[in-house]
């Protein structure tokens, strides 16, 4: 079976992120002025085969983010898991 | 005497370091390639600056896997040596030896310049030289330098008086770090990481040599330990 990840990583809600910070500020030099908390984060898409188990997949893309793909002091991560047809 | 001073692919600082030792303070030094083990019995192991695989992901993220780095991990926890510097002390957090991560600069900008920092902390091998206040002029040059450790992590390095390197003041922080971090060491100071390059003030020509003193406490430390 072949599943399809996808994460998103994002600096953690009590982080100040700079980036963030100055995307919103053009967005709002650009007369947007609705917007605010904007938080530049990583998205990653990858495939995972030979499981068969999606509980299985969970918890592997949950341990690569722990080990490599985020980094727990600064970042939370989030994914999505799909069967691929 | 031998240090060795591994080198990362991206690397760029590690033959400015071999420079220093070898050359400013004549101590043997072997480059030890990141996919290679620590086969000398060493009294120091250097991780240079640089940008290792490209910053990809996170600054040191990637190098931190690499296999020279179970060594280095195994080599710090018996007590040995590490000093690392700006990417090697980004590596070195990413390893889990220092605690804390980098943030990108306050103003998103590679900041290369020099600056003034204060010693926190003159009781470790990497400080002992120094006087606690002193005052040093060494450059630094990263985009991510930000330091970050959440209140807990705070307080236990102020508990644990690991802070050993500040900027003098928020006006000489390049990077927004948090109470002004420039350097920390473990708990038991055998393992530390500095964003600024004590390797590129260590000469009068270069405009400063305040950065000797960092390489000369350690090997002051070590002679005196061997005697």
């Amino acid at each position: 079976m072949e599943w399809l990840v996808k994460i998103n990583i994002q600096l953690k809600e009590s982080i100040l992120d700079p980036q963030g910070q100055a995307v919103q500020a053009g967005l709002n030099a650009l007369g947007y002025n609705n917007v605010s908390d904007l938080n530049v984060g990583k998205y990653m898409e990858l495939k995972i085969t030979d499981l068969t188990d999606k509980e299985q997949v969970k918890e592997q893309v949950d341990e690569m983010c722990r080990r490599l793909l985020a980094n727990p002091v600064i970042e939370d991560y989030r994914f999505n898991i799909e069967e691929m047809a | 005497m031998r240090f060795g001073i591994v080198t990362f692919p991206g690397s760029n600082c590690d033959q400015d370091l071999r420079y220093v030792v070898e050359e400013v303070f004549e101590i043997k030094t072997d480059m030890i390639w990141h996919k290679e083990d620590l086969e000398n019995n060493y009294n120091a192991i250097l991780l240079p600056g640089g940008f290792s695989y490209g910053d990809y992901l996170r600054s040191g993220a990637i190098a931190r896997f690499s296999p020279v780095m179970d060594s280095v991990i195994d080599f710090a926890n018996q007590g040995g040596l590490v000093l690392g510097i700006c990417n090697g002390f980004q590596i070195l957090m990413e390893a889990g030896l220092l605690p804390g991560a980098m943030k990108v600069n306050n103003n998103l900008k590679f900041v290369c310049k020099h600056v003034k920092l204060q010693i926190k902390n003159n009781q470790t091998p990497f400080t002992e030289k120094l006087e606690r206040d002193q005052i040093l002029n060494i450059p630094v040059a990263h985009q991510e330098g930000n330091f970050y450790i959440d209140d807990r992590g705070l307080d236990k390095l102020k508990v644990n008086d690991q802070i050993v390197l500040k900027y003098l003041n928020d006006s000489e922080n390049p990077n927004g770090s948090i109470e002004n971090i420039a350097g920390i060491c473990n708990k038991k100071r055998n393992v530390f990481g500095l964003m600024p390059h004590p390797e590129r003030a260590s000469e009068d020509i270069l405009s400063s040599s305040d950065g000797k003193k960092i390489f000369e406490s350690l090997i002051s430390f070590l002679k005196e330990g061997v005697n």
